[in-house]
């Protein structure tokens, strides 16, 4: 008996661990966060943090502008390593996208209330990495003014359609819903916060913005029950989408011949690797937003902790992946694979192979510790080299795989050029400027979610025990 | 200043009197068309000038170009408004009637011929309505027997290299010809007291009768002139080799077809020693094609320095320094009943035993060859070991040398340099690409010497270094624009017929050389057809030499012109004079020609450039070739430079590692370092005539230290080991015998049938296929080559190779395997494997790679987007990207070098080799308009046509008679990555090595088993 109330008490605990702060009622809540983008005064960090953002997309803009008239050839790609950092950058955002469906969609079906306070930023994270990385599969072409609409299957006077075993073209269909489907999804999301704030706005212009996207959501009973729908709708439609999109990617290397890329084990693989890389953005994000903006309590230590165990378990499940590769290369008995793997651990790019596993496998390990995950700057610390392990797999995947393949006179080194960098930061660039403006110009957290934890909201179902 | 009336009149009208002179000088039917046209009237010239666009101004203007572009630029502009646009007033003279046998959109081949280093190669030239666009061999010289090596290949590129010199020009000024001819006359005039004391002619070897008989005559008319002749590697040593054992300096001409055992000291004569490589590697390789049970497979033996390609097929190669050649020859001959004496080099003795053993086991049957870098004592050995043989008049016969008049180069340009150095020469004519400023032993000092001479002129395609220390330079005609004649190894000679009117208005040797004369101003054809209308039996009887000279064209050949066999005797008192050679203590530097740019004239040639040399691998540079052990002891690796100095002289030149070169020994090829090669080759390589002197051209003592200083060298293929794999198969001759099917047992996996989920596909009209024989192949690169030119392949430069972007459609694998310090070599050409079931075509987005109804793997370049994808999934790395805009679209010439049956592709597609499938396609409008099927042969790709050694053999394999399909029938047939279930096309006869049995002579293994050894397993030197 003792214990048993011992355990409910315990479990009580948890599920009553603050997901907001104390002492908050509605006002505060919409307060604290609609006032970030109402206020007149821009803060000094968001213009130094903007002005990055903006200069590094400005080198984007030059790179791409010089790649068109050049060719890409200005980057290092060569023969035989014909995928490089555009394909490893183009997997990398890819991937980081995947946590902001996940937060958005199965968290929300799986009833997960400690998504709301960081669902709103997470989704706007997904569609800015999704935009990024869609520059990459257009711009790494040979011919980019073709393969942009090429690709798709549209209906022309030669009766030409793409050529859909490709899964290049899978990725085409895959990414292209997955940014729709994620952009939906969270305009959604955002109406009935953009309507509080055309109710609050106090200028002309905000009220009119607002406004107009607000698509004149009143508030009504009504509104709410269409949202409802339509929020379980999109995000029933989003759940399968955080598999499949990862899944697809992970075609182009798997259904491909090469040593170290036909593997079956690809689709999961890559998808916990995905999510892992999105959770260690969201919260290289959210650590120093909410510092920023006094959001400690919204973003709580509850959802630093959550996120950064997450982390460990996709973590966990990356390595084991990396294990199972090892092991069927071993296993397989194909000579090439073995010879792949060897080189992929002691050949010429055997660094970035280490540096990856001692960051994804065993940087990771930390979080099984509460005094690391409570630590933010370590976590900080922590997550934004998750994200740099997370790019080295892609690399070490994409070029060890080709600079050995099966013929040896045909083995070459890639090195990177200014160029390739450039278009890598120009993205990163792309990505700080659009969020940048997002946490200016939007709520970033979603208000009227967060005012259903309120205690406040809470009267009626009091008695039900939970949430 | 008053012009008279006459004056004018004859400036601006026609002059009957001189129009008749001209008739009446020109012999036999000559057509003329209007009278200005005989005249050669200034107007004339400038119609003509219009007419032929190969002259028009416009193109090598680049003003003119300008104003064409902004026309061009301004008529799409005002597209709407064309009505009010001005057009560019152009001469467009159509045909008034078709030339005979031209049809639009459909080739011509005519035969000609081209000499390089005293011998002809006979040739069959494309030509495109009046361009000529590639070069085949001509089955019916016995030069060329049909193959051609990849000079010939690329030299088309050089006829349209835009850095050719256009002009005639005096110390820079352009100047009109009959000045020249002033100039000349008026400095000849200065001689005509010393019957030509001050007068030197130097020229290249000279094989040609017409050329030869011109410089006789003006000799006759100078007796005190001289004539030079100059290679800059020339062929002394031979010739003072068969001086040395006959007393005269006969040509051995060596038959392989009946040759059981070859020894070649220090001899590459299957690909850049001596006169007839392509004659000797069809010879050759026809003994190394296994037929049946692999009787009548030969065995090779090498002792050379370098390791070469004729090493490489070698059953049993010694490295040795060029040094010790000599005491091995020695150490075999004495074996082998020759009556000399000498220690074969430490460690071979036993070898030289087994060899000489091998050797006499076969008499009658075996050949024992000299390579030219070896001193005459080595020939003269050579010639002796033949003899005692029996070999001579079976395998060998002897032959007066190709060369009209054969000379002692070297002494014959030391002469000449020490005359100028005295003052004693007046006037020094300089005619060919033998480029003595550049070429000429170093301690000649020949460039501050020629400075002595008061008249200079020069002609030459370039404005090179020797051009421009003289005063008078010519723009020399290209082979394919100007008439001559060539003999070739046996004597054969043949008529050098053009294909087009000279682009930049050059000059045959032949006119550059009648301006000595008492006719200073004829014509290259009058010449060479008077001189052959006097050999000529027909002499008299001009429709009868008219009909023997159409024939002649024709064939490319003039029969009857071989030389004899000459029954020479070695003579007694040779041993006397074949003095010993001490061999090199220390290290050895060895000069030899260059691989791809030749002696340094072809530097300015891309495609020769970046042909990727047979060995190294290495493009656009020479390096010092170094064994493995050697650069541990210099401690340096790949590209570190070393400080090699050699009779005072110093030269800086980064290493390369070759494994299999002869320790302590620095092999360097000629012709790369130059400063006035054209903008292509100015600053490439290292000049390596810098260092070389006149007493031993080939080879000398040296030192070598480390700079500490690195160069980046670019090779096409950084592994040289097999890492285990099975792509190059090969076996012993026993093991062949015992088990003919080894290279199927040796998958990695097999498949025994078809696996896929689509229907299996049927082929029922033609199915193409290739099938490549490892062992005949000596991976001269002939086939790279002409790959390039008949596909439209441009050239990418040093550093976009650097990054691994060459656009070889086909490339020469080469593989070592066993001992570093004398490795085996494997060739493997590599051209797209057109799988059946081809993993580029599943992954394209937008279809644009895509099987045909006969197998290939079709590209369709308009479709491309250029994801790569397909490169990525080739497991033969193939494919070849445009990752930048690689064509050339502005220069014109080249514009008319391209094949105008091949696609010529943008920037940021994908290509790859298409089995030359303009080639299928033409074949298949012929057969269709007869009404038959194609046949067998009839569909030559580019590579196999070039290739001497036929190892490509390409052809439909639904037709079981066909050539390949009965070579892939073969046993030794193997397809590359068969387990990966790509059903690839193209496939592989596997290498049978014959090696002695003799444990003296100790054989590396055969590789292609699963436990061959990985790089870093073996001794890692990468």
């Amino acid at each position: 008996m003792a214990n048993n109330v011992h355990a409910q008490a315990r479990a009580t605990a948890v599920l009553e661990a603050p997901v907001i702060g104390p002492g908050h009622d509605f006002e505060t809540v919409t307060e604290t966060v609609a006032q970030i983008p109402l206020a007149k005064r821009t803060p000094l960090g968001w213009v130094l943090g903007f002005l990055i953002g903006l200069s590094l997309l400005m080198l984007l803009q030059a790179s791409l502008g010089y790649l068109v008239v050049k060719g890409i050839g200005i980057w290092g790609t060569n023969i035989p390593v014909g995928w490089a950092f555009p394909i490893v950058n183009f997997v990398w955002w890819i991937g980081i996208g995947h946590a902001g469906t996940l937060i958005s969609a199965i968290l929300l079906l799986f009833k997960q209330q400690w998504r709301m306070s960081i669902s709103r930023f997470a989704e706007a994270m997904t569609i800015f990495a999704v935009a990024c990385a869609a520059i990459f599969p257009v711009f790494h072409t040979g011919r980019p003014w073709l393969a942009a609409y090429w690709l798709f299957p549209y209906p022309n006077t030669m009766a030409l359609w793409p050529q859909f075993r490709s899964p290049l073209i899978w990725d085409v269909f895959a990414v292209s819903t997955y940014a729709t489907v994620s952009i939906v999804f969270w305009y959604v999301g955002l109406v009935p916060d953009l309507a509080t704030m055309r109710d609050r706005a106090a200028s002309r212009v905000k009220k009119v913005v607002f406004g107009l996207f607000s698509l004149g959501w009143r508030g009504s009973a009504r509104h709410w029950h269409r949202y409802e729908v339509a929020s379980l709708i999109l995000a029933g439609l989003s759940t399968p989408l955080v598999l499949s999109v990862h899944t697809v990617v992970s075609f182009d290397f798997a259904v491909s011949v090469m040593p170290g890329w036909h593997a079956t084990i690809f689709p999961p693989y890559f998808v916990a690797g995905a999510i892992y890389s999105g959770f260690a953005m969201v919260l290289t994000l959210a650590i120093p937003i909410r510092a920023a903006y006094r959001l400690e309590d919204l973003i709580t230590m509850r959802h630093i902790d959550n996120m950064a165990k997450v982390m460990l378990a996709t973590g966990l499940m990356v390595g084991y992946g990396y294990t199972m590769e090892a092991f069927y290369a071993w296993y397989s008995g194909s000579f090439y694979e073995q010879q792949m793997m060897w080189n992929r651990m002691f050949g010429p790019y055997g660094w970035s192979y280490w540096m990856l596993i001692s960051i994804n496998v065993g940087m990771v390990q930390f979080l099984w510790f509460k005094s690391v995950r409570e630590n933010t700057k370590l976590l900080f610390v922590i997550s934004l080299l998750v994200n740099v392990g997370m790019w080295l797999e892609r690399f070490v995947i994409v070029v060890t795989t080709l600079a050995r393949d099966f013929i040896p006179s045909s083995w070459g080194m890639y090195y990177p050029t200014f160029w390739d960098f450039a278009t890598y930061f120009g993205t990163i660039g792309l990505f700080l400027t659009l969020f940048f403006l997002f946490i200016r110009f939007v709520p970033m957290i979603s208000m009227f979610e967060v005012r259903t934890l309120l205690p406040q909201a809470k009267v009626e179902t009091d008695h039900h025990g939970g949430h | 200043m008053t012009k008279s009336p006459k004056d004018d009149m004859s400036a601006e009208s026609l002059d009957i009197k001189a129009i008749r002179e001209r008739l009446e000088k020109a012999g036999g039917p000559q057509y003329w068309r209007s009278l200005e046209s005989v005249a050669e009237t200034p107007e004339f010239q400038e119609f003509l000038h219009r007419e032929f666009p190969a002259n028009a101004s416009e193109w090598t203007d680049p003003v003119g170009r300008r104003s064409f572009l902004k026309l061009m630029g301004a008529s799409a502009a005002l597209a709407g408004v064309s009505a009010c646009t001005v057009q560019p007033t152009e001469l467009i003279v159509p045909y008034v009637r078709q030339p005979e046998e031209e049809i639009p959109g459909k080739p011509l081949f005519f035969a000609t011929a081209m000499a390089l280093g005293g011998v002809a190669t006979g040739l069959l030239v494309e030509s495109h309505q009046g361009r000529p666009t590639k070069v085949e061999g001509n089955p019916d010289h016995p030069g060329s027997l049909g193959a051609t090596d990849l000079f010939a290949q690329a030299s088309v590129l050089t006829l349209y290299d835009p850095d050719r010199s256009q002009s005639l020009v005096q110390l820079g000024e352009i100047r009109p010809w009959a000045t020249f001819l002033t100039a000349v006359k008026s400095a000849l005039s200065g001689q005509a007291a010393s019957k030509g004391a001050g007068l030197r002619i130097l020229t290249e070897t000279v094989s040609s009768p017409t050329l030869a008989a011109q410089i006789q005559q003006i000799l006759t008319a100078y007796p005190e002139a001289k004539w030079v002749q100059w290679d800059a590697m020339p062929r002394d040593n031979a010739r003072a080799g068969a001086r040395v054992a006959f007393g005269e300096p006969v040509e051995p001409l060596y038959d392989f077809t009946k040759a059981d055992v070859v020894l070649a000291l220090d001899a590459d004569f299957l690909a850049s020693d001596g006169p007839a490589n392509l004659r000797y590697t069809r010879q050759f390789a026809s003994r190394r094609r296994i037929e049946g049970t692999g009787e009548g497979l030969n065995r090779l033996y090498v002792a050379e320095t370098a390791h070469s390609v004729t090493g490489a097929k070698a059953d049993h190669r010694l490295p040795m320094k060029s040094s010790q050649v000599d005491g091995f020859a020695r150490a075999v001959a004495s074996r082998v009943g020759v009556a000399v004496t000498g220690a074969a080099p430490a460690g071979t003795e036993a070898a030289a035993e087994a060899i000489a053993k091998d050797l006499a086991a076969h008499r009658g049957r075996c050949l024992v060859i000299a390579g030219d870098a070896q001193p005459a004592g080595v020939h003269a050995l050579a010639h002796a070991m033949n003899d005692a043989l029996g070999n001579a008049g079976q395998t060998v016969t002897y032959v007066a040398p190709p060369e009209a008049v054969p000379s002692e180069q070297v002494a014959d340009l030391r002469a000449l340099a020490s005359d100028v150095d005295a003052g004693r020469v007046q006037m020094l004519v300089i005619v060919g690409e033998s480029n003595p400023v550049l070429s000429a032993p170093a301690d000649l000092n020949f460039a501050d010497a020629l400075g002595k001479v008061p008249m200079r002129v020069h002609s030459g395609l370039f404005l090179d270094e020797t051009a421009v220390l003289c005063h008078w330079h010519v723009p020399a005609a290209h082979y394919l624009e100007a008439w001559s004649d060539a003999r070739t190894i046996d004597g054969t000679a043949s008529i050098v017929q053009p294909l087009i009117q000279p682009m930049y208005g050059g000059k045959s040797a032949h006119e550059v050389v009648a301006t000595l004369t008492d006719l200073p101003d004829r014509n290259g054809y009058d010449i060479v057809r008077e001189y052959w209308m006097k050999q000529s039996t027909a002499a008299g009887d001009a429709a009868a030499f008219e009909r023997a000279w159409r024939r002649w064209l024709h064939d490319g050949v003039i029969e009857g012109t071989a030389h004899a066999p000459r029954p020479v005797a070695v003579v007694a008192d040779w041993a006397s004079r074949a003095t010993p050679v001490a061999a090199v203590s220390g290290l050895e530097v060895n000069f030899r020609r260059d691989p791809t740019v030749y002696d340094g004239r072809f530097a300015n040639n891309g495609w020769l450039q970046e042909t990727p040399k047979p060995m190294t691998k290495l493009t656009w540079d020479n390096a010092a070739l170094i064994a493995p052990r050697t650069a541990e002891s210099l401690g340096v690796e790949n590209g570190d430079v070393l400080e090699l100095r050699h009779e005072g002289r110093l030269l800086r030149v980064p290493a390369w590692i070759t494994p299999g070169h002869a320790a302590d020994a620095v092999t360097l090829t000629v012709g790369y370092g130059r400063t006035r090669a054209g903008r292509v080759g100015n600053g490439m390589g290292f000049n390596a005539y810098a260092l070389r002197g006149s007493a031993s051209p080939w080879y000398g003592a040296a030192e070598a230290t480390a700079s500490g200083d690195e160069y980046a060298l670019v090779s096409t293929q950084d592994h040289w080991a097999l890492e285990g794999r099975n792509v190059v198969r090969s076996a012993h001759l026993e093991e062949f015998k015992a088990k003919p099917g080894f290279a199927r047992e040796m998958e990695h996996l097999k498949l025994d049938q078809t696996i896929t989920l689509l229907p299996h596909k049927e082929y029922t009209g033609y199915a193409w296929g290739m099938a490549i024989d490892i062992n005949a192949c000596t991976g001269c690169g002939a086939c790279v080559v002409a790959c390039v030119a008949e596909n439209n392949i441009p050239v990418v430069g040093k550093e976009e190779v650097r990054r691994n972007r060459e656009m070889h459609w086909l490339r020469v694998d080469r593989y070592y395997s066993g001992s570093l310090d004398n490795p085996d070599t494997y060739f493997q050409p590599m051209p797209c494997q057109q799988c059946e079931n081809a993993p580029c075509e599943v992954v394209c987005p937008v279809a644009a790679t895509t099987h045909s109804a006969e197998g290939l793997n079709d590209m369709v370049y308009n479709r491309c987007v250029g994801t790569r994808y397909c490169s990525n999934n080739c497991p033969y790395k193939v494919r070849r990207f445009n990752f930048l805009l690689y064509q050339d679209w502005d220069t014109p010439q080249f514009k008319l070098q391209r094949n105008p049956d091949v696609t010529v592709r943008s920037r940021g597609v994908m290509e790859k080799c298409t089995y030359c499938v303009q080639r299928i396609n033409a074949a298949r409008v012929q057969s269709k308009h007869e009404e038959r099927q194609i046949r067998d042969g009839e569909v030559m790709t580019a590579c196999q046509s070039v290739c001497p050694a036929e190892a490509i053999v390409f052809g439909n394999i639904n037709d079981p008679d066909s050539r390949v399909a009965r070579l892939k029938a073969s046993p030794l047939n193997y397809s590359l990555l068969a387990e990966l279930n790509t059903r690839a096309r193209t496939t592989y006869l596997a290498a049978v090595r014959n090696p002695n049995p003799d444990p003296a002579l100790p054989a590396n293994p055969g590789v292609g088993g699963h436990h061959a050894p990985t790089e870093h397993e073996t001794a890692g030197e990468h």
